[in-house]
């Protein structure tokens, strides 16, 4: 007998559905595995995550304020990874996002009409994480340079960068760090409990994402780039300039990430902006396989595991890194199982036929 | 069935299967010492696999392999060539920056951690001279010509005692020539008792090359000839399953107004080399222009400076009246050119897309199948659905991967596409080169049916029969040169063999008809 896999002439839709819920069926398992090893019992211990991200309301809607921000980059890093550009800086546009944002909230909203400030700091965030992917996406464009350390690199810098602002120059006199408040008008506003409108933000644009992706004369040249460069060039289409397009588009997303943030959340610039949401983003957009729609549900997910993770520790008496290896046991086999909507198994028997058919 | 020893190789009853396609049937081949057998079928008859089954990438569904006598499992090309068999791909399995003598041990059992390379390089020659091959050892692979990237893939695999070849397709890119020697090293390897299987969709080659021809259709052996007793013309049926039509007829055409005019074109290849030099030449609408040369003299330059993929150091280029010297892809595009490129899966498919978006990849821009910005699936389906009926694209459905369908229809859905874009001059560049006797027959009627529209043609061939047979006129390029133009009705093969080689016009003409 013989294990084969097989390549899938298109795409399975029944495959696209049931895959990701049997390998979170097999993470569960390797995760009940591992906790049972450390002497929990796995039952309990799912029930605490499960009730910790949705028992009751309020817990749901702090799944929610997690959510949103993942929903965001993830979104935002699935526009680059279509390209093929390796955008791993999310968590940098973000920040920066957040920074903008504040820096408008706080210093330029002296004297304007209401509606225009909240606008105003909503854009800001977007411009400022466009700008930082778009460094590394026209160095990428024009002069080959890497940009899965350029991205990278920005990261340290935007956070560093708010850091000075919000212990040194941004500081609120009376405070150890972070800024002064925002003025109401700069308020985002929320749906229940912390959870706020970016949850609306993140729906409206993938399914405007979708629209862009299927329905678009660009989504089918950004498509078509890539997947072949060079047949892209060959038909005419300007690569440098639709790449620094996309990668602009994908750093304003997450820069709004950053925006919605401190503008819903916090409502002041202070620590515990950059949590590592951009990074985890690169795991629900692969997740999701660049799907909009389906990023808006892995980002629940991912959150659920976050603040799950959270309530064990807290309720269970884990140690943390339990809480850290239960997610990623539960990653593994969700990524793995992606090669089954790609191909397919198929067992082949020994067949004892008529061997002596023809000369 | 007669007596005789044991084959060296047999293969029995092998059948693989890939999602939807049969791609092996039951086959059954079997090989004698110092013989060559020709496996001869269309694209997509199964050759390609059924080798692929005997050097291990791929895992039969069914059958039995046999070699001396022996039965064997071959898991991969390791195991295959323990077994002495080896196989030269149609794409070379070689790495550019390094060495001739690097690449032929790379990969090997047992080497020293720091190889005597010098060795290795005197023992490559004693075996390039016994064959009569010329090859300098220490050359670095991109240097090579494609003819030459091919003998150190031959080199490599009988430097590693392979006893059975396996040649994929070997002439599709070598010079009639380059063909020739090859053929003489084989004659001299198979009087050494070793063996070939030879890979072909060409007649002419299996009747060169062979002693013994199976003939595949569809995955199964239909038929197995020895040589000496069988002609062209019967293995052409017995390949397609019915008759063929070996010529087409050309309608006289009157060309009108100058489509492409190209004045004085300079141009470098990517080592910043001259590529292009001092070409010069119209074409007419309702007029073929040939191009013919040796592949590597400029051809592959050529076709992507009228087409924008390449900028030109020096020269006019005019199309339709208006210069379009240096402009981009798309600005060539606007201006009127269609381009089937050389490359069909690299360049002129997007494999992991669907047929239909394939097939859309030049009207998208505009009504009907985008309206400022928004495409309409609707009626790109539509548009798929027509073109795979009017040009007999061979598909499961529109939504299918280009990448599944075989080398003919890919090439078909890009001459359907190309076609149906070209606003006045279409190049085409080796539009039938891997293609079998069918699909070459609807390659070439249909640019004779733009020729007939009015459109100009640019063809690029290594074939002279096809540019004798299609082609108003022909150029010879070679190294970057038009040695001349000829025209095609009163064309002598030997002439422009001649100044494929390199001898101007006259001369060439002078020689032949002296």
């Amino acid at each position: 007998m013989q294990i084969i896999f097989e390549k899938r002439e298109s795409v399975s839709r029944q495959a696209v559905i049931l895959v990701p819920i049997v390998s979170f069926l097999v993470s569960l398992l390797f995760g009940a595995i591992l906790l049972a090893l450390s002497g929990a019992n796995p039952f309990i211990t799912y029930g605490a995550m499960f009730s910790g991200a949705f028992g009751t309301w309020n817990r749901f809607t702090e799944t929610l304020v997690k959510a949103i921000p993942l929903m965001l980059t993830g979104l935002g890093v699935s526009i680059a990874f279509r390209m093929r550009f390796w955008n791993i800086g999310a968590e940098g546009q973000l920040t920066l996002g957040g920074v903008a944002a504040a820096g408008v909230a706080l210093y330029l909203s002296q004297g304007l009409p209401g509606w225009l400030v909240l606008l105003l700091c909503i854009l800001a965030g977007c411009i400022a994480g466009a700008i930082w992917a778009g460094v590394p996406a026209i160095l990428k464009a024009y002069l080959k340079v890497d940009e899965t350390l350029t991205t990278l690199m920005l990261n340290y810098v935007a956070i560093l960068f708010s850091e000075q602002l919000y212990y040194v120059s941004w500081r609120a006199p009376g405070y150890n760090s972070g800024t002064a408040p925002f003025p109401e008008t700069a308020w985002l506003p929320r749906i229940a409990g912390r959870a706020h409108i970016g949850l609306f933000f993140a729906i409206i644009l993938a399914g405007i994402l979708w629209f862009v992706f299927n329905r678009t004369r660009w989504g089918f040249e950004l498509k078509i780039i890539g997947e072949n460069q060079t047949a892209a060039r060959y038909l005419g289409i300007d690569i440098e300039r639709n790449i620094v397009l996309a990668i602009l588009l994908s750093g304003a997303i997450s820069g709004l990430a950053g925006a919605s943030e401190v503008l819903g959340i916090a409502r002041r610039l202070q620590q515990g902006l950059s949590v590592g949401y951009g990074y985890t983003a690169i795991i629900v957009a692969w997740m999701a396989q660049l799907n909009p729609i389906v990023i808006l549900f892995v980002g629940i997910l991912m959150a659920a595991l976050l603040v799950g993770g959270d309530q064990i520790q807290m309720k269970m008496r884990l140690p943390a890194a339990v809480g850290l290896v239960l997610q990623g046991m539960i990653l593994i086999p969700m990524l793995a199982g992606s090669i089954f909507t790609e191909y397919h198994i198929r067992i082949i028997r020994p067949q004892k036929t008529g061997v002596e058919a023809e000369a | 069935m007669a007596e005789e020893p044991t084959p060296i190789l047999k293969m029995e009853n092998i059948t693989k299967r890939f999602p939807g396609v049969l791609a092996n049937d039951h086959a059954n081949i079997e090989i004698y010492p110092g013989e060559v057998l020709a496996l001869l079928g269309e694209n997509g008859a199964g050759k390609s696999t059924l080798m692929n089954v005997l050097v291990g990438l791929y895992r039969p569904d069914e059958g039995d392999i046999f070699v001396r006598g022996e039965h064997v499992e071959i898991h991969s090309p390791s195991d295959a060539a323990a077994l002495g068999i080896g196989m030269v791909h149609q794409n070379f399995m070689l790495v550019p920056t390094m060495t001739v003598a690097e690449n032929i041990i790379l990969g090997m059992d047992g080497l020293a951690f720091r190889p005597d390379l010098d060795k290795v390089a005197r023992r490559i020659q004693e075996i390039a001279e016994h064959y009569n091959m010329n090859v300098d050892p220490y050359a670095y692979i991109w240097q090579l010509s494609v003819g030459e990237q091919q003998r150190v893939e031959i080199l490599k695999l009988i430097y590693r005692g392979a006893e059975i070849l396996i040649l994929d397709e070997p002439t599709a890119v070598l010079t009639p020539q380059e063909s020739h020697e090859l053929a003489n090293v084989l004659k001299v390897m198979t009087s050494e008792g070793k063996s070939a299987v030879f890979i072909t969709h060409k007649m002419e080659e299996v009747m060169e090359f062979s002693h013994w021809v199976r003939v595949l259709r569809r995955g199964r052996v239909v038929d197995v000839k020895k040589t000496s007793e069988t002609n062209p013309q019967e293995l052409a049926r017995l390949m397609v399953g019915r008759e063929v039509l070996f010529r087409l007829e050309k309608e006289a055409s009157e060309p009108g107004d100058v489509v492409l005019e190209l004045q004085n074109v300079y141009a470098d290849n990517e080592k910043g080399l001259p590529a292009l030099q001092d070409v010069s030449f119209t074409i007419r609408q309702g007029e073929i222009l040939g191009i013919a040369g040796v592949a590597g003299n400029g051809q592959r330059q050529l076709a992507e400076v009228i087409t924008g993929l390449r900028k030109v150091t020096g020269g006019h280029i005019y199309i339709q009246g208006d210069e379009e010297t240096n402009h981009s892809p798309l600005r060539m595009i606007k201006a009127g050119v269609s381009h089937i490129p050389a490359d069909r899966i690299g360049m002129g498919a997007v494999g992991d897309m669907a047929v239909s978006d394939n097939l859309a990849m030049k009207g998208y821009r505009e009504p009907p199948m985008a309206d400022g910005g928004i495409l309409h699936p609707q009626l790109i389906l539509e548009f798929a659905r027509k073109m795979i009926a009017a040009f007999r694209i061979a598909t499961p459905s529109p939504a299918t991967h280009i990448k599944f369908l075989s080398g003919g229809n890919i090439q078909k859905a890009i001459l359907a596409r190309e076609i149906d874009a070209c606003k006045g001059l279409l190049v085409a560049v080796y539009p039938s080169r891997g293609l079998d006797v069918g699909a070459t027959e609807s390659v070439r009627k249909r640019l004779l049916e733009q020729r007939a529209q009015g459109r100009a043609v640019l063809l690029i061939s290594e074939d002279l029969d096809e540019l004798i047979t299609i082609a108003d006129r022909i150029a010879v390029l070679f190294e970057g040169r038009v040695m001349g133009i000829v025209d095609s009705h009163n064309a002598d093969i030997d002439a422009l063999g001649l100044m494929m080689a390199g001898v101007p016009k006259q001369e060439a003409i002078a020689e032949t008809s002296g």
